[in-house]
Parts: C-alpha cells; structure tokens; sequence
C-alpha cells in the first residue's frame, strides 16, 4: 500500500512478482479484514450511541441526537461556560456518547439564562447560534409522569412545580378539576403545554416527592401527534374569523339524543316530532316544511343554526 | 536483556544533558501545555480553556483539531466560524512545523507509550506482533468512512487519545481503563504498538506534515559510526534508513518520511552528532557520498 512513512521498494505492488505478490495480496487482505472487524464494532456502538437515555438532557440549542453527534467535538466550553455547573462531558462508562455534553433535571436543571453562554461558548455549532431567546429553547418536555403520586393530583396544593416553573402560567398552568373524592373541593391540575415548555427541568429538580413525579423526558418520547387531517372545528372556526368550515358544506345532520319531552330549537331528535323524510334529499327526499327539519338547508336561518351547533 | 544501554555512548561524549536536551524539551513542552490546561479547572486561572478538541487562550486565540473538524464535516456538519479558524491555524502550524510533531511534543498518550517502550526496553522484553505500519491509515480511512455512514464523529466515542486529555481535564472515569489497556499493548502485544501502526489521529497529522518545511537531517551522516542507537531509540526508525544509509543511491540526508516525529531523539543519543534539525530543502544528494559507500560496503 503505497503510503506516507513507506520506503520506495514497497511501494510499487505493480512491480512485484511471484511470491512477493501473493504476500502483498495477502497483507492486504489480513489488513482490510482487520479494519473492517474494527469498523463494524465502532459502527454498533456508534448505532446504541444515538440512544440517548431519557433522563441525560442535552444543553439548549442542540439538534436532534444524530445531527448533535455529527457537530459536537466534545470540547466542553459550553461546560466551561455555564455558570450553574450543570453540565457535564459524559466519560466513556456512561450509556451517553463519550465527551459530549448533558445534564440531569433531577440533580441540576437548567437555570436559562438570558445571555445564553453554553451557546455562545459553542465553536461548531453544535449548539445552534440561531437560538437567542432563550425561551424558544426545546431541551425536552415536562411530562407530569405520574398522576398517582403528584400531590396535586391527590387533592393538596403543592404547586412547587408551577411555582419554579421559569415560564410559569404559560408553561405550566394550574387546571380547576372538582375533587371527586371529597366532593366539596377543587384539585389544582398542573398541566404542560408543550407550545411554551424549554425543558429546563427546574418542576423536576423541585419536585417533592421522592421520585420526582414530573420529569422532561424528550419531546420524541413524550409528545403524541394527531393525524395531519385532523382539524379541531372550534380552532378552525376562530381561525377563519368566527366562520366555521362545515357551514353551507349541505351535510347530513346525525340525530341528537335528548330526554323526553325536552326540545332544543335547532335539534333533530328522532323521539320527537316531525318524522323523518323517508329518504334523505338528493335521494330523493324532500326536507318537511315545519321548523324542525333533520336536514341542513342551505342559506336558511335554520340551517345557520345546525351547523354552528356542529361546529362546537 | 541489553546489556548496553541506548545512548551510553553519547552520554559519554557529550554528557548527560547534552544527552538529553531534546527529550528534556519534549517533556517541559508535553507537560507544560497539559499544566496549561489545567491550571483552569484546578486553579481557576482561566488561560487556556477547553481541551485538545477545541481551545480558547486568553479568550481570543481559537485552536482546533483538524482531524475532528474533519470528521465533523464528513458527517454533515459545518462547525461555526470559531471551530473552522481554529482548525486552519492549527493546519497550518502543523504543516511548519512537522504534523507528527504533534505527537511528539503535545499529544498526552506519548507519554504513556513512550514509558510502555521504555519499560519494554528495560524489561528486555521480546517478540511483537507483527501488524503493518500503514495499518493506521486504513484506520484513519475507516474513522471517515464510518463518519459519513454514521453521520456521526463515530471515532470520537473509543478515541484514546481524546479521552485521556479530556479525562484529565473533566473526569477520567473509564478512560483510565482505556489508556491502561493501551499501555499494556504496548508493553505486551506490540512494540511501538499505538503510536507507531494503530492510531488514526497520528496518521492525519503525518498526512497534514508531509511537505513540511521543518525536518530532521542526518546532515553529518559521514560521520556515523553504526552504533545503532537512533534506530533503537526512534519511535518510527524505519524513516531513519532512506536518509542516513541513502548517500551511495542519491539520497540526501533530510529525513522526509512523514512519519518521523520530529522528537529529536536521535540527536539526542548520536554521539557523533550526524543529526539536526533543518529545513528539507537543504537536501544535498552528494551529502557524505564518500565515507558511506566505504561504510556500505564494509558493513551492509
């Protein structure tokens, strides 16, 4: 293999012959294959590398795990740079990428600060300079893991998670729920929302139960996704400034149920009269004349009133 | 067991320290930019912060390694302004100054392999495994490889070389275990074992000093006396043959393997004092003609 640091008579396979050719060939071969054994070990852990715990959360501004490990070269200036010491280089036992850089919510959260120094330290990039408000940051998201040991949750009024909470009231919010249990009360529900939440993991650093009861685990792992056709009516219908998308679109009104004797104007109760029209229209039916129609008519007053009852 | 100790001869002639100055120099030089480093996290004198991945001096001077810059650009990614200045300083300082001087006068894990070799000298410890030399390029070809595929610094995960320096600076843990395991691969299995034929990082560097300007000449070859010592004491001596023994074939005397690693060991144990260092341009083929076609063909 003609190479740096060979001298000139071994580095002209061409001229070789003979036995010293199959020697070449056969160095060659022992060469590559000990590479590639080499190769493929370093290419399945590289493979169980980009499986980051859940609980090792990167610092703010980093991408996805596999684009990280490409950019970061695991220098530690934004370990430097922190000012809480919350970072840490992972060493070679952690099931983290060896000498890249993360932090645990539980023992030491991210305090988001304003000037942002993990990034700025950052000389690749790894850490994306784009990111300058650090509110806009996606470390991971707080997950209220366990609804069976919040406090909360059991009727108290904990709070400690909305309180830390840096983007408090629009990260975490506190939902009214009636106590079931004790019938007279009100749970204070601490609800995540995902559009305001950075990840910092401070609701679970304070969390006071023994094992923290919220945790940031990664947005991968804790977000659901609705289908790409999924339109939320009552969203749609803000959107389109108070319009909704079903009105005058002439669809078949479904039966609603009512108790007995109980009449809602705008509703079609099949208990109540007038009957159906013995096929819908466009088979050939006709919609009745008297006020309760089952059917949806277009441009009436009437038909206003059914299809912004579907909207709701 | 060797009975005679390498450079005995020089230190006779020249004297101990004189025997020693180059290896003295390298060792002030290897300990000095790792005290550097140090000084940060365990005095919190800021001078020099980071590691050999990436370091900031004084705030202002970036330097980065251009092997993992590399890396990082075959996987996809192009590091920010900071990391691509940094790695064109450290290119270019390299290319001046010899690439494996890297090696030599800066990278941590020469310490250890240059006590593995010494211990095995000392040991009189025989028999090494015999792996190519150019071994290590096909180790450097699969660590970029393996980065494109991956998209990943794959090599960064098991690199020693890395690991110990950040180790020092951040945390050992088990990257002990790893330099250990080099060490007595060293000792044990293969003389000269990483440094010499497996690892990837010195390939690079010796690819990126090449051409360059700085080397060591055996400008003085007439006056060796074969005693053997600069090859026994050089950690690649096969650069060493081509310029020393070359004068009968046209060969000047400026060692121009890029594998050489500017240590200056060889000054050091020379008692005749053939080598020095210069630059590779004053390469006179006629260097010494006449006194080595006599030692040729008396002795080779």
């Amino acid at each position: 293999m003609p190479t740096p640091g060979t001298t000139a008579s071994q580095a002209t396979p061409r001229a070789l012959k003979g036995p010293a050719r199959r020697q070449f060939v056969l160095d060659s071969a022992r060469l590559l294959c000990g590479v590639g054994l080499l190769g493929l070990g370093l290419a399945a852990y590289t493979k169980q590398a980009k499986a980051r715990p859940p609980l090792a959360i990167r610092p703010p501004g980093a991408g996805a795990e596999g684009d990280f490990l490409g950019a970061c070269i695991r220098c530690g200036m934004c370990v430097r740079d922190c000012p809480y010491s919350i970072l840490d280089l992972a060493r070679p036992e952690s099931p983290v990428a060896t000498g890249t850089p993360y932090f645990t919510a539980r023992s030491g959260p991210c305090e988001m600060c304003e000037d942002i120094p993990c990034i700025k330290a950052c000389p690749t990039g790894a850490l994306d300079h784009a990111l300058t408000d650090i509110n806009q940051s996606r470390m991971g998201l707080a997950v209220l893991s366990d609804q069976e040991t919040c406090l909360n949750f059991l009727g108290m009024r904990c709070d400690v998670c909305y309180r830390v909470c840096p983007v408090i009231d629009k990260a975490i919010t506190l939902d009214l729920r009636p106590n079931t249990r004790t019938g007279r009360h009100t749970m204070f529900i601490p609800t995540v929302h995902s559009e305001h939440c950075t990840g910092c993991g401070k609701c679970e650093n304070a969390c006071v139960t023994d094992e923290a009861s919220i945790r940031v685990l990664p947005a991968k792992l804790a977000k659901g996704a609705l289908g790409e056709h999924y339109r939320l009516g009552w969203e749609e219908k803000t959107k389109a400034g108070g319009h909704s998308l079903v009105e005058d679109q002439g669809l078949v009104d479904l039966p609603d149920r009512l108790p007995e004797g109980v009449k809602l104007e705008g509703h079609f109760d099949p208990g109540s009269s007038p009957p159906l029209p013995s096929l819908p229209p466009g088979l050939g039916g006709e919609p009745t004349a008297q006020g309760d129609s089952a059917l949806r008519k277009p441009g009436t007053e009437q038909g206003k009133r059914l299809s912004s009852k579907d909207a709701r | 067991m060797n009975n005679k100790r390498i450079g005995a001869e020089a230190v006779a002639a020249k004297g101990w320290l004189a025997a020693h100055r180059w290896l003295l120099a390298r060792r002030a030089s290897q300990l000095s930019l790792l005290a550097l480093f140090l000084l940060g996290p365990l005095a919190g004198l800021w001078i020099v912060k980071g590691n050999l991945a990436y370091s900031l001096t004084l705030e202002t001077l970036p330097l980065s390694d251009p092997y993992v810059v590399l890396q990082a650009l075959v996987a996809g990614h192009v590091p920010a302004r900071l990391g691509l200045i940094g790695a064109l300083i450290v290119t270019v300082f390299y290319f001046l100054v010899g690439g494996r001087a890297y090696c030599a006068w800066v990278c941590p894990v020469n310490l250890v392999t240059d006590f593995a070799g010494w211990l095995r000298l000392r040991l009189g410890i025989k028999g090494s495994a015999h792996v190519s030399r150019s071994s290590r390029y096909a180790i450097l070809a699969m660590t970029l490889l393996l980065a494109g595929l991956s998209g990943t610094i794959a090599w960064e995960l098991v690199n020693p070389v890395s690991m110990l320096h950040r180790g020092l600076l951040f945390g050992l843990g088990a990257a002990s275990a790893v330099v250990l395991a080099v060490f007595a691969f060293d000792l044990f299995v293969m003389s000269r074992g990483w440094c010499g034929h497996l690892c990837p990082v010195g390939a690079f560097y010796s690819v990126l000093g090449k051409w360059s300007p700085l080397r060591i000449s055996a400008s003085k070859r007439a006056a060796c006396n074969d005693c053997m010592d600069c090859f026994e004491v050089c950690p690649e001596p096969q650069v060493i043959r081509p310029a020393l023994k070359g004068a009968g074939k046209g060969i000047g005397p400026v060692i121009l393997a890029a594998n050489c690693t500017n240590c200056g060991r060889c000054i050091d144990v020379c008692s005749k004092d053939v080598f020095t260092f210069d630059l590779r341009y004053k390469n006179p083929p006629d260097n010494g003609a006449q006194i080595t076609r006599h030692a040729a063909t008396r002795g080779n």
